[in-house]
């Protein structure tokens, strides 16, 4: 078990929520549900984060700033769209300003649908995304080291 | 020990004469390509002679042997009178009655003393001056720094008035006489620095008087004009106290040479006050309080000027001239008060120097601090106090020159003084950008000479009076921050193109790069600077003067320490450089704008959908350090120490 | 020979030590707050996360200056273990903040810029106590050696300094980026302008700061033991008490603003710290001591 999963660092956004999922996010760093004992720290830059926590569906408001918060990540780093807004746009699916859920902007790993997603379902799918991690950091590691021999074969 | 050269009367005139003359040459020549061949080879030939000086020995005869000095009488005479005349016609002309006043009072008993002492009338004593001049490792030091420091910014001058001739239509074009006043100012701080006769000092600390008047009313607008008045005046009262001292130890002491003064220094009764005189007139040269408003008005002049004169030689006489005194001030109250009057300037200068944000004006208020350290050592005293001001001159001269001149050429370019303008220099202007940092790093970074000096400040201190010691601390803790801020501003990257440095002059370069490498190098080799000139020169004087001399130095540790930082500093531009190189493929990403970035990070989209410019400024903290809030209560505080000294010194003579 | 050692035993164990004493105020943090709190050795898997993040940049400056500041840091506390000048301790230790500074103001980023202000804000408010502390401690000693006052002090300096300890201890909280100072950054989630100075930084970048201030804060602790070096038992009875206090100053108080931390710390430089030195002086000068 690598560092990863030791001590992943949650990035929370918030699209388009009406704040229903975010409180329950911030209930899990709560004494109640304490989710240091797993080393989660809500830091609140993208650029330290490693698990993107998405609530609410995205519109044009949002759509650019997900995507800009996504990319100032460093890899490897995986995305929980907690709440069924986030998930496919739940109730606001059909709406003519809602694109979607936040997989209609950046890429998801893992799907928490519920409304609101209660603290336990949270975790649940946040320990889900760290194994999820884990691999992407295997991935990453090989194919860094498959470029490496690569470059020395080519050279 | 090879046969060294002597170094007798007539070179050390010839220094002092020398560059006058061919200052006068060129106030004839009006071919700025006539002017250059001219400047270089004599440049290059005061450098030579003030190396030269280096490996020489002194041998000096008595001074009414030898005609130069009898000539050199009846100069100073001479064109003593006409300086005061001239000095006396024009402020009246320009209705400043004050000025006419301070000139009048000093010129015409000095004159009179001087034509007196020569001619005899009855009434006055005679008193023989056996040595006009002299030379010792101190000399020696300040000498190097006026021979070369000075030169180089002449040579500077030559590229940057030519562009400030271009870019201000406005102003008459002066340069012959700028350059005649520069040479001349040259010789009379040689001059200041030989004399051992004050009658000699006096005249050259006028003449620098002069040249400052003269070259910062350059280009002749009304608030040049004025501060040029307000430069001299202040000057002027010191030039009083000066004559002042010349007459107390005339009739007291029968003697207004300076070495025999200093033999006179155990007895404090004959000597405290003419030394005491003297220390002030040194503070108003060097700006101390109350008396700074006249540096920071100099600002208005071109920079050569503010380089040359008012950061690296002319402000420095006046601390020569303390220094001097300090065997004189040591264990006394008067020169303990004199050291308080130093941290005071120290303190508010560099609390003040936050909240400027024009480049000169954070540099002059540097330079007033530093001069303040200076001063506050003289009074002090003691040895290790003595040898911490002399390294403190040596560092700021060359690091203050760089700066000045670095500001200068970058003013040029930017068309701007102000710090915020110098947002990402180092991706606009690199080697500028690279010159400035080293000059800023230079003033107040571990293991650099500033930083040296002012470690050899607080052992000094903290062995005499704690007191001192903990206003430093709080000094200290200001410079920083407004170094650090600029600093800040010069390294710190945005998008922007590298434009600027084509159009650099090379006699800019060429002064340029010697002070940058010189801020270096000088770090390096102070331990040789000090066991060769430093420490033999305070041993020689208070062996002579009190009779045992304390040693003085940092630790061979920490000096090994440091030169190791040194080493790691200079490495550090190579290993960023590769890391530069190496970094090419590492991802790039935007800065963080809460996700909101607009087109990369120049602009981002705030609120109300309206796109904002990315912009960052500096905290100036006006409202606690502004001008408005300290600059009254430094004065205040200077008058009143400056009071207490006068209470001191004349009644308890101690 | 034995400084060399010190300084080489320091430089290989203070990270962890280091990062123990970072893992113990999470641990007791959290207990304070009534939670269960992170494994003890908490830090150490964030430091190896962080640096098997991939390396992300915004120029190609900021990364070099955190290097710098870092070996600063690491030649700052060799310097004091291996029992040199304090003063040199001291200027180091102003070095390695000017490169951290330098490294939040080479990307000009609002919340970047702002922290770095505030940085050097932080800087100007514990400066001048610092420099009061030596110059106590010389005063007392005769000595600036960091080796001598520690092994074989005659006296408890702490007898004689009472207020600049104290004084110490309130910008101890600056320096340890405690509340109520923790203006320029901040530890664990206490999030403060995003994160302040060091928001630009990121993975490896972002584990040597950590790093670096887990060697700053061994030899701050260091600096503490001085203070009651005449008998090892009591020092480090005292640097724990000391870090225990930090870290309940930390959960008790709430952050303040930068004019109340530079101008508190300011005054009480004066009253405790000067205080304490003119004290000293006058005793001096009677002959008392």
């Amino acid at each position: 078990m690598s560092a990863l999963k030791k001590s992943p660092w949650v990035l929370h956004y918030n699209a388009t929520s009406c704040n229903g999922c975010d409180i329950e996010v911030l209930a899990a760093l709560t004494p109640v549900y304490d989710v240091e004992r797993f080393g989660i720290i809500n830091t609140g830059n993208p650029k330290h984060a490693d698990v993107l926590l998405v609530t609410g569906s995205v519109n044009e408001q949002t759509r650019e700033v997900l995507k800009t918060v996504y990319e100032q990540m460093p890899n490897p780093k995986v995305v929980v769209a907690v709440g069924i807004c986030a998930c496919t746009g739940g109730v606001f699916s059909q709406c003519y300003n809602v694109y979607g859920g936040a997989d209609s902007t950046i890429p998801v790993d893992v799907y928490v649908p519920a409304c609101a997603a209660r603290p336990e379902r949270i975790i649940d799918g946040v320990v889900e995304a760290l194994g999820i991690l884990e691999k992407k950091h295997e991935d990453m590691k090989r194919a860094k080291k498959e470029q490496k021999k690569a470059l020395k074969a080519g050279a | 020990m090879k046969e060294r050269c002597d170094v007798n009367l007539s070179v050390l005139l010839l220094f002092i004469v020398a560059p006058a003359a061919i200052g006068a040459l060129l106030l004839l020549v009006k071919n700025s390509t006539l002017r250059k061949v001219i400047v270089y080879p004599v440049s290059l030939a005061i450098i030579a002679g003030s190396v030269w000086l280096l490996f020489a020995r002194f041998n000096g005869g008595p001074a009414h042997d030898f005609w130069g000095i009898e000539a050199m009488n009846w100069l100073t005479l001479l064109f003593g009178g006409v300086i005061a005349l001239y000095l006396l016609i024009r402020s009246l002309m320009e209705k400043r009655w004050l000025v006419s006043v301070f000139v009048l009072v000093q010129a015409v008993p000095i004159l009179f003393l001087e034509i007196a002492n020569h001619f005899g009338v009855k009434g006055v004593p005679h008193v023989l001056i056996e040595n006009c001049l002299a030379f010792d490792r101190f000399s020696l030091i300040m000498a190097l720094i006026i021979g070369i420091i000075g030169t180089l910014i002449c040579v500077y001058a030559l590229g940057y008035m030519d562009e400030f001739t271009h870019h201000h239509h406005e102003f008459k074009d002066k340069r012959r006489s700028f350059f005649f006043i520069l040479f001349v100012f040259i010789g009379a701080m040689f001059g200041i620095v030989f004399s051992n006769s004050l009658l000699w000092m006096y005249f050259f600390w006028e003449v620098t008087t002069l040249s400052s008047f003269l070259l910062i009313r350059y280009t002749g607008t009304e608030e040049a004009v004025k501060n040029a008045y307000r430069a001299l005046l202040f000057n002027l009262i010191g030039g009083v106290a000066f004559a002042g001292a010349i007459y107390w130890m005339y009739f007291s002491t029968g003697t207004i040479e300076l070495d025999k003064m200093l033999i006179l220094a155990p007895q404090k009764s004959l000597v405290l006050i003419p030394a005491v005189l003297l220390a002030f007139a040194g503070m108003t040269k060097s700006a101390q309080m109350p008396f700074s408003g006249w540096l920071l008005g100099a600002m208005v002049a071109p920079t050569p000027v503010s380089a040359l004169l008012h950061s690296s030689t002319m402000v420095k006489a006046g601390v020569f001239i303390i220094i001097k005194m300090a065997p004189i001030l040591v264990n006394t109250y008067a020169g303990m008060i004199i050291a308080f009057i130093g941290m005071a300037t120290f303190l508010f200068t560099s609390l003040l120097a936050i909240s400027q944000r024009n480049a000169k004006r954070v540099l002059a208020y540097s330079t007033i601090a530093n001069l303040g350290l200076i001063v506050a050592c003289g009074g002090v005293g003691t040895e290790q106090a003595v040898w911490a001001a002399i390294l403190l001159i040596i560092f700021h001269a060359v690091a203050k020159g760089l700066l000045f001149i670095s500001v200068g050429t970058i003013e040029h370019r930017i068309g701007s003084r102000d710090i915020e303008d110098m947002q990402s220099l180092v991706v606009k202007m690199p080697v500028l950008a690279i010159f400035m940092v080293v000059g800023i790093a230079g003033m107040f970074l571990a293991p650099f000479g500033m930083l040296i000096s002012k470690w050899a400040v607080l052992k000094a201190f903290v062995d005499t009076n704690p007191v001192l010691a903990v206003i430093l601390a709080f000094g200290s803790a200001a410079t920083l921050f407004f170094w650090a801020k600029w600093l800040g501003r010069i390294i710190g990257i945005t998008k922007a193109e590298r434009k600027g440095e084509e159009s650099v002059s090379i006699h800019e370069w060429i002064s340029l790069y010697p002070l940058a490498l010189g801020t270096v190098a000088v770090t390096a080799i102070f331990p040789l600077i000090s066991k060769a000139l430093i420490e033999p020169w305070i041993a020689q004087v208070y062996l002579q003067v009190l009779g045992n001399a304390k040693p003085v130095g940092l630790g061979e540790s920490n000096v090994m320490i440091m030169l190791i930082m040194l080493v790691l500093m200079l490495v550090m531009p190579i290993g960023l450089l590769y890391y530069r190189a190496s970094r090419k493929n590492a991802k790039l990403s935007e800065m963080y704008l809460a996700g909101a970035n607009v087109h990369g990070s120049e602009k981002y989209l705030g609120s109300i959908g309206v796109v904002q410019q990315n912009e960052t400024k500096n905290y100036y903290l006006e409202n606690y350090v502004g001008e408005k809030r300290l600059f009254p209560a430094a004065v205040t505080t200077a008058i009143v120490l400056l009071a207490i000294l006068t209470g001191v010194s004349a009644i308890w003579r101690n | 020979m034995e400084k060399l050692i010190a300084a080489i035993v320091f430089v290989l164990a203070a990270p962890f030590v280091g990062g123990l004493l970072a893992g113990v105020d999470r641990v007791l943090t959290a207990k304070m707050q009534n939670r269960v709190g992170p494994p003890i050795l908490q830090p150490f898997y964030d430091v190896l996360k962080l640096l098997s993040k991939e390396s992300m940049r915004v120029n190609r400056t900021q990364n070099f200056y955190v290097f710098c500041f870092m070996v600063l840091i690491i030649l700052t506390g060799a310097i004091f273990f291996a029992g040199f000048d304090l003063l040199l301790f001291l200027f180091a230790l102003t070095l390695a903040s000017v490169f951290l500074i330098i490294a939040g103001f080479s990307v000009p980023s609002p919340y970047s810029h702002v922290g770095t202000e505030r940085e050097m804000l932080q800087v100007l408010a514990y400066e001048p106590m610092l420099i009061i502390a030596i110059i106590g401690m010389y005063q007392v000693a005769q000595t600036f050696s960091v080796g001598e006052i520690a092994l074989s002090p005659k006296v408890p300096m702490i007898l004689y300094l009472p207020g600049i300890f104290v004084g110490f201890l309130f910008v101890l909280t600056i320096k340890l980026r405690k509340s109520p100072f923790d203006l320029s950054t901040s530890h664990h989630a206490h999030q403060e302008l995003v994160k302040g100075i060091t928001t630009e930084f990121s993975g490896p970048t972002l584990a040597m700061i950590e790093v670096a201030h887990w060697y700053e804060n061994v030899f701050l602790l260091g600096f503490v033991y001085l203070f009651f070096g005449w008998n090892p038992i009591v020092g480090a009875v005292a640097v724990a008490l000391v870090y225990l206090f930090e870290i309940f100053l930390d959960n008790a108080e709430a952050r303040v603003k930068w004019q109340l931390t530079v101008f508190s710390s300011w005054l009480v430089a004066i009253v405790l710290g000067f205080g304490n030195v003119a004290v000293l002086y006058v005793l001096k000068l009677l002959k008392v001591i």
